[in-house]
């Protein structure tokens, strides 16, 4: 068993079908709903986590593809210029969700991005303006 | 009797390079097990740093005459306001100033993109006289093309600073960072034990014209910082237990490196300026000996409310508490973050340590010590001015 978030964006015509219940029922996977928005036109946007065996969620994530939405893991829609990151610790403040930390040892920042949820405060937050999230 | 150094010694050892030099860390956890007495006999100079937001800060340049000349009085740099009142051609660039246009973008920034090799865009007014006949002028300027760039900070490196949370139900945007409502989070900006002006509290080392680790070159202490405040409370250990003295540097901006200057925005707040700053204490005694010994658990800070007015005290806590993770406030467990860098303080402390070893950094006797007991005026407003 496995968990991984994935950031699922919705096109129009694809807005009101159940594919939850599906990746419960026929692929055997446990979902969490972590963030959901809905836009003018019917496009939306969710972040799931998923917990199941590997390959179900291989499946899973084949289903919703095949069906127009796309599916892509959330740390591939984080992006921090770590290269340029100073750790002063602002993103930390805001993270409630535990998932930019600073190391008690070296005081470096540590990006844990699987515990992301997608709250966003870590975008104006940081002085740098190092983070950019792809979730619309 | 106990052992007395004096500067010339000190300097003497680092030029044969037999100095024991240690950072403020290192020397707070030997004294853990060493008393001053030891500690003077042992070390030489201690290495303190700190590299955090510090809005007070700006620099002069010179951008050079024109052919024909112009008298600048109203200049833009990127579109950043500059002051205008310092003669033809020179000015000075504040650190929080910033461009209209694009509040993001300011003063720092300027300074950094210079810092950096970067062309920004001059451009000047002028009424035009009869010896500066010219009314305008936009050209581009760089690190190369300015005669002098200089950093010059009038107040750093704060001895001390508060903790900052907020107990209202909205979200506050500060310098001190984004505070969530309720408690939620409660940030610091002090280097701690590492940071300089605690390792040195009476200033009995570090005065006018201390020689300084400033953004990546050798800078000075040029004066007291503005709002200087040496009679703030203090604790058991004698350590100001809120933000009290400050010191004024100044640096030669064509020598530093964008590695320890950094330009940055505060959500619904501005511009400022990460600066970072390193200062060698000597050991000259034991009494210094004891200063530098000071560790986390011996620093306090106060716990202040920024959401609401007069910014309330709601606790006191130790540096060691704060880096824990958490703090208790009035019974309540609140998380802290940082907003000032301690990797990159330390990395500070760590490459002064390497220049006093190598013999390329010279300790400074101050040429005049700072003023004691000094307190601060607040702005009065005289009845019936702001009718």
């Amino acid at each position: 068993m496995i968990k991984k978030r994935y950031i699922l964006n919705f096109p129009p015509q694809s807005g009101d079908k159940a594919f939850s219940y599906h990746l419960v029922k026929d692929y055997d996977i446990r979902i969490n709903i972590l963030k959901a928005e809905v836009y003018p036109g019917k496009r939306g946007s969710l972040l799931l986590e998923l917990h199941a065996k590997k390959d179900n969620i291989e499946k899973g994530v084949e289903y919703l593809q095949k069906n127009h939405i796309t599916c892509e893991p959330l740390d591939k829609r984080i992006h921090l210029k770590e290269e340029k990151c100073i750790d002063c610790g602002n993103c930390t403040a805001v993270c409630f969700a535990g998932s930019l930390t600073m190391n008690k040892e070296t005081w470096k920042l540590e990006f844990d991005k699987d515990k992301c949820v997608v709250c966003e405060l870590c975008i104006p937050a940081c002085p740098l303006n190092l983070f950019t999230i792809d979730f619309r | 009797m106990s052992r007395i150094k004096t500067y010339e010694e000190i300097n003497q050892k680092l030029k044969s390079g037999k100095a024991v030099i240690l950072t403020a860390e290192e020397v707070s956890k030997m004294a853990l097990h060493a008393s001053p007495e030891e500690i003077v006999e042992k070390v030489d100079v201690v290495t303190t740093a700190t590299f955090g937001a510090m809005c007070s800060s700006g620099a002069i340049i010179n951008f050079g005459h024109a052919n024909p000349p112009i008298r600048m009085e109203k200049i833009r740099l990127n579109g950043v306001p500059c002051y205008e009142g310092l003669a033809a051609v020179d000015s000075y660039i504040g650190a929080t100033a910033c461009n209209p246009d694009n509040p993001e973008y300011g003063g720092a920034h300027v300074i950094q993109d210079l810092l950096e090799g970067k062309d920004v865009i001059l451009e000047a007014w002028s009424k035009g006289t009869d010896c500066y006949p010219r009314k305008h002028i936009k050209t581009k300027i760089n690190i190369d093309t300015v005669n002098e760039f200089t950093l010059f900070n009038p107040r750093n490196a704060y001895q001390n600073y508060n903790v900052a949370v907020n107990s209202t139900k909205k979200m506050i945007h500060t310098y001190m960072g984004t505070l969530l409502p309720n408690l939620r989070n409660a940030t610091y900006s002090t280097s701690g034990e590492l940071s300089p002006l605690l390792n040195d509290p009476e200033f009995k080392t570090i005065g006018l014209g201390t020689r300084i680790f400033l953004g990546g070159t050798q800078g000075f202490v040029v004066w007291p910082g503005t709002q200087f405040h040496t009679t703030k409370p203090k604790n058991v250990f004698d350590v100001p237990v809120t933000n009290a003295a400050t010191i004024a540097v100044m640096g030669n901006l064509k020598d530093m490196s964008a590695d320890y200057l950094q330009a940055a925005y505060f959500e619904k707040y501005g511009v400022s300026m990460f600066v970072g700053i390193g200062i060698p204490i000597p050991i000259l005694n034991e009494e210094m000996a004891k200063w530098v010994s000071i560790n986390n658990s011996q620093i306090e800070t106060s716990v202040l409310d920024y959401g609401t007015v007069g910014t309330p005290k709601l606790g006191q806590v130790t540096y060691e508490e704060l880096q824990t993770g958490s703090i208790k406030v009035g019974g309540k467990k609140i998380r802290t973050a940082p907003v000032a860098s301690l990797s990159k303080a330390r990395k500070i402390a760590n490459e002064l340590k390497e220049w006093l070893q190598k013999g390329e950094f010279e300790i400074s006797k101050p040429v005049q010590m700072f003023p004691e007991n000094t307190s601060l005026n607040s702005l009065k407003e005289t009845e019936g001015d702001n009718d």
